[in-house]
């Protein structure tokens, strides 16, 4: 049986407000990123101590989610499960527009992104960032090709070749965003290689959220039948990434505990007095794991759509919040210069680093966010991304419903 | 002889001659410099010549000789141009004097840090753009044409060296010390006063205020073992900060 695959006809006043609402909060982002880059830093609540700021969470956050996104798409050509194989081309959309949001926002925040073409042409092989920036472009380019062999019969051998090729890659992407941290060999709260599977298992949870959060409004709001079959299964593949990222950030934490040298950084990042600590067990344990896993699995949500919805976008809020606890915490924590020694200096050696993000910083964070929804939004009605229908009966010819 | 087989040898020839003539223009020019690199001794390279690894610059810092009368400071922000914009968290800092407390015995010192202008400088590793480079004479260096203001070496460096330029400069540039808004900056060793012969600004202000007896720096060439830095390395020993990291790194400490 062959699905028909249409673009949404987006004359709607609800979908033109939505792209209102999506290109505003985008021009306000630029608006922000245009007014950080012409005063300089300064304006913004990074400093020389806190080098990285809320641009970055909300960049890496989307970096992250774009290759978790993808996952729908290689599950179903990489592990042949037919359920998902309709899915796969807006699965390669939401991939590519979250990473274009993500650096989209890491451009902006560079104390020179008019020397973007610099960084495109001056590579130093060492360094793992230059890795990243090749990674980034080898996926747009390995999304592009696999959605053209998923999107035109005459790719179509291309279609399983394209689809492993963007899989691998996505793995190493992952592994690659996760070790920008993770060879970090002087800072206590990162230095770890256990940060690139756990960078991969947090992009799998993100990415399935953003994606059924993308799939389960793009039919609601185009009235496109879309059956419980599908739900199901993304709910279910949610469950076992949000018990994978437990499992990560459980063995990262064990790890380092076990470390006398680590002792001081962990007690600062789980059981301090600050909002790190809070964040970490209320944002990224409970509203990010806990909470999102009940809802799945307890039987007064379970099968519901709209209790998908809450914890898809808890997720999501606890995917940012992990991101600040990592990133900002993970810097908050001074560097320690001399080992056993109180440190003292003008330039705030030994203490713990205060930042107090800025409005433009999220600003520009929430743009680029805003900047991933509207492509989303323009691609499904500008090439035909979305099927026409996702019922039971079309996504797997053979499903009879007690057998699930 | 017919005329092919004369064109051939014609041919053999003329190749020949330049295969000759190629080689002599490019190892000859090596050759010399070679030459003149070994006759070179520290602060009188010729300005046109590039950089070799035929010194290491070093700088000792004697702990137990430190006051932490941040004239060092002084006179290094001074020559550079660097200056508070009243904003202690974004200013920069190419040296700083941090105090050290003992928790169990009370033991206090300080000492000037800066940065360590390490053999494997993680802030060149992680560079995406080559800014972050080491010269082939050891000193650590941003090429300010090329730094994106990614800022990943500041995450990088172990030692805090490196400062981010968060505003725009207004009468603050000075032409042998290049500077913008939106790159990465640290100590450059006075890399301009280095290439003249001259030390550097940090060690010249110890040695001014402190005599010559009482100062805490010693700048020279780690590789030559008569330099006064390499003498004194080798009579009293010397300490890296965070040695456990083996960056192997240029400025070396004493009394820690």
């Amino acid at each position: 049986m062959s699905v028909e695959f249409r673009e949404i006809e987006g004359k709607s006043m609800g979908y033109l407000g939505l792209l209102a609402l999506l290109g505003g909060i985008l021009a306000l982002g630029l608006g922000a990123a245009y007014y950080m880059e012409h005063n300089g830093h300064w304006v913004t609540g990074m400093t020389n101590q806190i080098v990285w700021g809320v641009p970055h969470v909300f960049a890496v956050f989307l970096i992250v989610a774009a290759t978790g996104a993808l996952n729908v798409a290689s599950v179903a050509t990489v592990f042949n499960r037919h359920v998902y194989k309709y899915m796969g081309r807006l699965s390669g959309l939401v991939a590519i527009s979250l990473l274009a949001g993500g650096l989209m926002i890491l451009v902006l925040d560079l104390g020179h992104p008019d020397r973007l073409i610099v960084a495109m042409t001056h590579y130093n092989f060492k360094s793992i960032f230059a890795w990243n920036m090749i990674l980034y472009n080898g996926f747009f380019a390995a999304v592009f090709v696999y959605l053209w062999a998923m999107m035109d019969r005459n790719a179509r051998p291309l279609y399983k070749p394209a689809g492993i090729f963007a899989f691998a890659w996505r793995i190493i992407l992952t592994t690659g965003t996760g070790s920008i941290f993770g060879f970090l060999i002087a800072r206590e709260a990162y230095n770890s290689a256990v940060m690139g599977p756990m960078f991969v298992a947090m992009s799998f949870a993100y990415g399935t959220a953003i994606f059924t959060l993308v799939l389960l409004a793009s039919y609601a709001w185009t009235g496109r039948p879309l059956g419980d079959l599908v739900v199901r299964r993304l709910k279910n593949m949610l469950g076992i990434f949000l018990v994978t990222v437990f499992y990560f950030v459980l063995v990262f934490h064990i790890a380092s505990l076990y470390v006398a040298q680590r002792h001081g950084v962990e007690e600062f990042l789980l059981f301090g007095d600050n909002i790190y600590s809070t964040l970490f067990w209320v944002g990224q344990m409970l509203i990010g794991l806990v909470v999102p896993f009940a809802l799945l699995y307890l039987p007064g949500t379970s099968g519901s759509r709209f209790w998908l919805v809450i914890a898809s976008l808890l997720v999501v809020i606890g995917g940012v919040i992990q991101m600040y606890v990592t990133i900002i915490g993970g810097q908050a924590w001074p560097l320690d210069l001399f080992p056993g020694l109180e440190e003292s200096s003008s330039f705030f050696d030994g203490v713990i680093h205060p930042y107090h993000p800025s409005l433009p910083e999220f600003l520009l964070g929430l743009g680029g966010m805003a900047a991933t929804l509207l492509m989303i939004a323009l691609g499904v009605k500008i090439l035909r991304f979305l099927p026409m229908s996702l019922e039971d009966h079309v996504v797997d010819p053979q499903h009879h419903k007690a057998a699930d | 002889m017919s005329n092919e087989n004369r064109i051939d040898t014609y041919r053999r020839k003329l190749l020949g001659g330049g295969a000759a003539l190629v080689a002599g223009v490019t190892i000859a020019p090596g050759v010399i410099l070679n030459t003149v690199a070994q006759a070179a001794k520290p602060g009188d390279r010729p300005l046109d010549r590039p950089v070799d690894d035929s010194v290491r610059w070093g700088l000792l810092v004697d702990a137990n000789k430190c006051d932490g009368c941040e004239k060092c400071v002084t006179a290094c922000h001074e020559t550079h141009g660097v200056k508070s914009h009243g904003r202690p968290e974004t200013d920069a800092q190419w040296i700083r004097v941090v105090k050290l407390r003992d928790r169990k015995t009370g033991y206090e010192q300080q000492l000037p840090v800066m940065c360590q202008h390490c053999k494997h400088p993680p802030c060149v590793d992680v560079c995406p753009t080559g800014a972050s480079m080491k010269r082939a004479d050891g000193i650590v260096l941003v090429d300010k044409h090329i730094c994106i203001g990614c800022r990943y070496c500041m995450m990088a460096c172990p030692y805090k060296a490196r400062s981010f330029i968060h505003e725009s400069l207004e009468g603050e540039q000075l032409p042998h010390a290049p500077r913008g808004k939106g790159t990465v900056e640290s100590c450059t060793m006075c890399v301009y006063r280095v290439d003249n012969g001259q030390q550097p600004a940090c060690v010249e202000a110890c040695a001014a205020e402190h005599g010559e007896e009482g100062k805490a720096l010693i700048f020279g060439d780690l590789k030559d073992p008569n330099s006064e830095i390499s003498q004194q390395l080798k009579k009293y020993g010397g300490k890296q900060i965070r040695a456990d990291l083996k960056l192997d790194t240029g400025v070396r400490y004493q009394g820690i």
